[in-house]
């Protein structure tokens, strides 16, 4: 069987590790935009470039004390600048389950197909190579550029819970959505 | 109710000694029915010893985000359970519950339902949570129906979440708000 696709290779973005020393200034400048809360869990303030490399560093010692964690950066193809970051989490192996999270940084930067194509490589790596049955994601109700892209994959509601998270001066539903690998694979 | 904050009408919530927790806690996880309801991880025989190592290091947290009680009877004190808050998130003000009754001779009598009333309301009037979460196996009716009498509502599921036996199952999610909390209590 022909097997020529790469891993982490998409048609605009590549999937890539951690640079320690380029992609913490770069990552401090996106957390001034409030919509980097949906993404890093707990960051709710702007990262100095310091704050920045000790949060990349933890990720990285995380996933290789857990076992569990696949982390990403995401990089244009066209000159390898990092545009967003991505991981596959809470992965259950022995029931095969995770959850996926994926973010672009610049407000400029959305929109612009990186994280259409970056889902495809993380759904067939989690699908095809993790071994995983489903994947779930939990974005906050009024994150829609995020449930729109995860509909798009193919993710269903599938649970809501009720004013789980406050931002912004209120409550809001955070909605379970779920993708299980046998609608993936119909949808290829 | 009691006005005793940990006190139920057929248990105390307890703190406990590390050491008396992990040996109960070793000793339960040997049912097989119990620890396969408690977890989705595969059974696994732990000793007390890093038990008591897992549980000390979640004491020693400075902003804890786990609170963990031992369930005695009020009767003859007798540890027949645990109860904790695990994932408390200050800010979006939820927790997630877990609760488990090691003692099979205590099922299907109340007194999981009793502990989880105490916690429900410790939650809700002592820490000011927003609401509570849980999530229970499908396949664990008698949970299921011990949460909807503390006021949980139904909010989904994880579809196929446990593989068991070679079989696909849910996980439900069931959560319940301070006000639904304070409109039972007025019932």
């Amino acid at each position: 069987m022909e097997n020529t696709k790469s891993l982490y290779e998409g048609r605009l973005v590549r999937l890539g590790p951690i640079d320690h020393e380029k992609d913490p200034p770069v990552l401090a400048g996106w957390t001034n935009d409030p919509f980097w809360r949906f993404i890093l869990p707990g960051v709710y303030h702007p990262l100095s470039a310091e704050g920045a490399r000790k949060f990349l560093e933890k990720v990285e010692k995380e996933m290789e004390e857990s076992k569990n964690l696949f982390h990403f950066t995401l990089r244009a193809k066209d000159n390898d600048r990092l545009v967003g970051l991505s991981k596959i989490h809470w992965i259950d192996f022995h029931n095969g389950t995770g959850v996926l999270n994926l973010g672009i940084g610049n407000e400029s930067d959305r929109r612009q197909g990186y994280a259409s194509d970056a889902m495809e490589l993380l759904l067939r790596f989690a699908f095809n190579d993790l071994n995983l049955h489903r994947l779930s994601v939990w974005p906050s109700e009024d994150n829609f550029p995020f449930i729109q892209e995860v509909e798009k994959a193919g993710f269903e509601e599938e649970a809501r819970r009720r004013e789980a998270a406050f931002h912004d001066g209120k409550y809001w539903d955070v909605i379970c959505m779920g993708l299980l690998k046998a609608k993936w694979e119909k949808k290829l | 109710m009691s006005n005793d904050l940990f006190e139920g009408e057929l248990v105390r919530l307890t703190s406990e000694d590390p050491q008396v927790l992990a040996e109960a806690f070793a000793r339960w996880n040997q049912n097989t029915e119990y620890i396969r309801l408690l977890d989705s991880d595969p059974a696994h025989l732990w000793s007390a010893k890093k038990i008591k190592e897992w549980k000390e290091k979640d004491l020693d947290a400075a902003f804890p985000n786990i609170l963990e009680f031992g369930i005695r009877t009020l009767t003859d004190g007798k540890l027949i359970g645990f109860i904790g808050f695990d994932g408390l998130n200050w800010t979006d003000r939820d927790t997630y519950v877990a609760i488990g009754i090691g003692e099979p001779d205590f099922w299907s009598k109340g007194y999981g339902t009793d502990a989880m009333r105490v916690m429900l309301r410790y939650g809700f009037t002592e820490l000011n949570l927003h609401r509570i979460s849980l999530t229970v196996f499908e396949v664990n009716p008698r949970g299921i129906r011990s949460y909807e009498k503390c006021g949980f509502k139904h909010e989904g599921c994880i579809r196929e979440f446990l593989l068991r036996d070679g079989k696909r199952s849910d996980m439900l999610l069931m959560g319940v708000l301070r006000s639904e909390w304070e409109q039972l209590q007025q019932e």
